[in-house]
């Protein structure tokens, strides 16, 4: 961190909790939801599904549960990802800040912050920001002399990158194995301990009091394309200057990738990136002149926005090897329950050690290929392996030169 | 009928510390069932006993009336519990894609000669313990690894020898 979180005095100094007042002094429930649905926010976890309308399926009125939890997913572990701990590092009370809107909204008296247990740095700036926000008021009972009640539970992660799976990360939550769960009936409706809850992501729930604070209008016009708002963007790899940025939803991944990060070190040139984490589909120097928004990556680009955080490949390292190791992460990350995964990734794995030792053929090719269908989506009981296929399928088409050098020369090429 | 031994030991259950009960009391608060309560209560244990015994095992699921088997099958998936000792420092390393992009697999392994161990051992003076850990987020500092609560940046070899040394003095 470049600089120790803003406690709360400096943070109310910068407007922060004005969201707060603005809804104590009289927008409802129904005023905020309709507010969040018409800003266009999208969840910043991965999915990018709106964030209205999720909250919108939370059951309502007297016949429904009294009891709902907000759970935020701060279980960040996905390969190159690293903006959360950002945010909640060096902006602890936006967060909170964020959580007050999202459990008021869906009528929750009760929030739990999932978060990685490795995250030592964040448990403390989480712990210090809680206790201030309690003193102050914004959370505890009758939040801002309103009828609202809020209690926040900071709650530290066993391990398991499964547990990012909303399902599973309630399970996990209940103490038990971190197993997807079936879906329907969704968390909105039937979460944790069977009651109405909404998982969201650190990152989306840091747009919510800007939203509230200075409206939808503000909002939309930050964004320089389709989508609204700002996203944190990350650079990881062998780039000069590596790191994460937030920007407007719109720029062009040359802006972020030459602009902020510097471009390639001396000496590299770009090969490839995953432009959100190790589950999207791998895109070509080609797409550099795309916008950085949710449809443009995923209708010219052929891949995912996600978690918004690129992970670069160099021209002097082995893109099989860089499969290899997301295939290695897959296989050790997958939970074992249903057959594709738990049988599949160890498979494509073990593929990709023999391409490593120089014995990868052209019947290992094909069975990886027929692998990215086996896995992929629909084939399998939650979106991990379909996580995995993509780095692969995408892999498998792009450097397909490579894949056959390694069999051809019975080595890494990329190896002295 | 968690007083019971576990099939694969004859182990009993230990005594729970005042500390350790105490924790957990406090936890119960927090959970609406013991069974929430069951993994942080061997999160708890451990932080006191740097592992999770069978003893450990036994004497939790007695606290909490938890079947045996269901706390045993939960202790096992997480990977951040320890049902094996460990060493004084638990090492996390980074295998994941950006640090092996930037040679984070060259600093492991010049760590597990230096220590003499690979993955998963720990070092005969019961000093050190390596595990690989998924993303630590933290990438653009990479290669990275964690020394128990420590996490360290911009791995380089002779820094891990300057890391190394220090958690051994610190320990002497």
């Amino acid at each position: 961190m470049s600089r120790p979180p803003l406690d709360i005095g400096a943070y109310e100094a910068n407007d922060g909790y004005q969201s707060l007042h603005k809804i104590a002094a009289g927008m409802s429930a129904a005023d905020v939801l309709e507010t969040i649905k018409s800003s266009g926010l999208k969840g910043r976890g991965g999915a990018g599904f709106p964030t209205g309308l999720k909250w919108s399926f939370v059951p309502h009125g007297e016949s429904s549960p009294q009891q709902k939890y907000l759970v935020v997913n701060a279980d960040e572990m996905e390969p190159g990802t690293f903006k959360d701990r950002l945010l909640m590092e060096g902006d602890p009370h936006l967060l909170l800040e964020g959580m007050i809107i999202s459990a008021y909204t869906i009528g929750a008296s009760k929030a739990y912050i999932f978060l990685r247990g490795e995250y030592h740095g964040s448990v403390k700036t989480l712990k210090k920001a809680i206790a201030e926000a309690y003193e102050k008021g914004y959370l505890g009972s009758n939040i801002l002399g309103t009828e609202y009640d809020l209690d926040i539970i900071l709650h530290t992660s066993a391990g398991r990158y499964i547990c990012g799976e909303e399902t599973a990360l309630l399970n996990a939550l209940e103490g038990k194995r971190a197993n997807p769960r079936a879906k329907p009936p969704f968390p909105q409706v039937s979460g944790l301990w069977g009651k109405p809850t909404i998982v969201n992501n650190v990152e989306t729930l840091c747009n919510l009091p800007g939203i509230i604070t200075y409206g939808i209008d503000w909002y939309q016009g930050l964004g320089k394309g389709a989508d609204a708002g700002t996203k944190m963007f990350g650079v990881s790899g062998r780039v000069k200057n590596p790191g994460v940025w937030e920007m407007p939803l719109g720029v062009t991944i040359r802006e972020l990738l030459e602009d902020k990060a510097g471009g390639m070190q001396d000496g590299l040139g770009l090969k490839a990136f995953l432009p959100g984490g190790g589950s999207t589909d791998f895109m070509l120097p080609e797409h550099l002149d795309l916008a950085l928004d949710y449809d443009e990556i995923s209708q010219k680009g052929g891949s995912r926005l996600a978690t918004g955080t690129m992970i670069v490949l160099d021209d002097q390292t082995c893109p099989v090897g860089m499969i290899g190791n997301l295939m290695k992460f897959f296989a050790h990350e997958s939970c074992g329950f249903c057959t594709p995964c738990r049988d599949g990734l160890p498979w494509v794995d073990a593929i990709f050690r023999d391409f490593e030792a120089g014995r990868g053929s052209e019947k290992d090719l094909n069975i990886l290929r027929e692998q990215v269908e086996y896995m992929g989506p629909g084939r399998t009981f939650c979106a991990l392996a379909p996580g995995a296929t993509a780095p692969l399928g995408s892999g498998l088409k792009y450097f397909e030169d490579d894949f056959k050098e390694h069999i051809k020369q019975k080595r890494c090429t990329y190896k002295n | 009928m968690s007083s019971q031994v576990i099939a694969s030991t004859k182990s009993r259950a230990r005594f729970l510390t005042e500390a350790e009960v105490s924790e957990i009391e406090h936890e119960k608060t927090l959970y609406p069932d013991n069974q929430a309560v069951g993994l942080e209560a061997l999160k708890i244990v451990q932080n006191y006993q740097g592992w999770v015994s069978d003893e450990s095992l036994l004497a939790i699921a007695e606290y909490l009336d938890l079947p045996v088997a269901d706390l045993e099958g939960v202790a096992t998936f997480f990977n951040l519990i320890y049902r094996q000792p460990v060493g004084k420092n638990v090492i996390l390393y980074c295998d994941s894609v950006s640090c092996w992009i930037c040679r984070g697999d060259e600093i492991k392994d010049y760590l597990s000669e230096k220590l003499g161990i690979d993955y998963g051992q720990t070092t005969a003076d019961k000093e050190f313990t390596l595990i690989p850990v998924p993303c630590l987020g933290d990438c653009n500092n990479a290669p990275v690894m964690m020394v128990g609560q420590d996490l360290h940046r911009n791995l380089t070899k002779d820094g891990i020898d300057e890391i190394i040394d220090q958690y051994r003095n610190t320990n002497a």
